[in-house]
């Protein structure tokens, strides 16, 4: 293995183990927000995606980024922010799922096909007590990538993250 | 601080078009927040707008860099001049009731779901990135104010009333947003006629369902494209770039 595998493998480690600000139980990497990461000559350069465009944790997410690289030794960071491909929620891993659920967030429908612009919604599991008794609230929750939910079942509401 | 000269090209005109859209709208709906009818719907407007803005910011970006005078996507949208602003009237107006607001954003966004799905087909890499971004959200905003409308116009005498006048208020703005584009430039952009069918077939469905009669197309009210703008927007520049003009390169 080469010094720059290394150094890439580590790089990919660390900047995706910066998390969402917004959703502190995810990391960008488990939210498929972390796209690419080159080591070189010239440095580091990373990728990151917005989930939305006027998401407005992407600045602070890439601040993370390069302080988080900058304290393990890299010292020359650029971090790139890419728009094509768009970002979809199919790019959330499975333990990023995992950790949505035990945050008390739904995660997204796992295939982001186009849904019916009107219609019902998917199923949506309560992160509380696994009920599927749910009601939409409003189609616009916390924050931009969430959607408000309540369970008729234990009767909490509860964020779901949308499917994009 | 001054007011910039934009060095303007066909391209440049046509991408501060669609960014003035999406900042004059998101600072009309940003005034709801803390004022809107419940919670949920505070949430909601505040959410469209900065979806809205979002996509302003990378239209802007882009028509900074292809104008190439070194300005920002803060010059392009606080040191320009009402005259200078390329929106469509309709988003200028003022905010009105919350069914003006309402029939405002699902016009607006049923005609612009089409367009940005046709502009991800642009020959230009970085217009059909933006577009890609832009058609998820504004599929949110049309489906959540499609159903506002539904709710309002098959709702009680006083909400079907105002969403009916509201509609009635706006149709002659909608003719503006399907206006063809520059030459130069058509190649890059959506040909705005097939977009009317689609804008068309969106108003019928969710009319139907709202119990609400489409305006008749009669005189249509034009002119924000060219820079002659209604009296409100330079009311809504003075709130909108006050900091800025006052402390230059303000920043928190
Ligand atoms: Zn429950």
């Amino acid at each position: 293995m080469s010094v720059t595998t290394l150094d890439l493998a580590r790089v990919r480690a660390i900047a995706g183990a910066v998390v969402d600000p917004e959703i502190p139980a995810l990391s960008i990497a488990d939210l498929g927000v972390l796209r690419d990461v080159r080591v070189g000559d010239g440095g580091v350069e990373v990728d990151i995606t917005p989930t939305y465009l006027g998401c407005p944790a992407m600045n602070v997410i890439a601040w993370e980024v390069e302080a988080a690289l900058a304290q393990a030794g890299f010292g020359d960071v650029r971090v790139r922010l890419v728009l094509s491909p768009a970002w979809t929620t199919d790019w959330m891993t499975q333990a990023g799922r995992d950790a949505l659920r035990a945050y008390g967030i739904a995660p997204p429908a796992a295939r982001a096909g186009r849904r019916a612009l009107f219609g019902a919604d998917d199923e949506t599991q309560c992160p509380r007590c696994g009920s599927v008794e749910t009601e939409k609230l409003s189609e616009f929750g916390s924050t931009a990538c969430k959607a408000l939910w309540r369970c008729t079942a234990c009767r909490e509401p509860f964020d779901q993250f949308k499917c994009l | 601080m001054t007011t910039i000269a934009v060095a303007s090209t066909p391209l440049v005109e046509a991408l501060l078009a669609r960014a003035d859209d999406a900042l004059v709208h998101a600072h009309r709906l940003s005034e709801w927040c803390g004022h809107a009818p419940m919670l949920e719907e505070d949430l909601a407007l505040a959410n469209v707008a900065l979806d809205l803005l979002g996509q302003a910011r990378s239209l802007y970006q882009y028509a900074a860099e292809v104008e190439g005078a070194g300005h920002s996507e803060d010059d392009l949208a606080y040191r320009r001049d009402a005259p200078q602003f390329r929106n469509a009237l309709i988003f200028e107006l003022p905010r009105g009731d919350f069914a003006e607001t309402i029939a405002r954003l699902f016009l607006a966004s049923a005609a612009m779901l089409p367009w940005w799905q046709a502009a991800m087909e642009s020959p230009d890499a970085r217009i059909a990135a933006i577009s890609a971004k832009a058609e998820k959200e504004v599929t949110y905003h049309l489906r959540h104010a499609g159903e506002w409308m539904i709710r309002l116009g098959d709702g009680t005498e006083e909400s079907h009333a105002r969403v009916a006048a509201a509609v009635a208020k706006y149709w002659p703005y909608t003719g503006e947003l399907f206006e063809a584009e520059h030459p130069a430039v058509a190649a890059l952009l959506p040909d705005p006629a097939p977009l009317r069918a689609a804008f068309d077939a969106t108003v019928a469905r969710v009319f139907a369902e709202a119990g609400l009669d489409r305006p008749r197309d009669g005189w249509m009210q034009k002119g924000g494209r060219r820079g002659v703008h209604t009296e409100h927007l330079g009311h809504m520049l003075a709130v909108m770039q006050h900091l800025q003009r006052a402390y230059p390169g303000a920043v928190w």
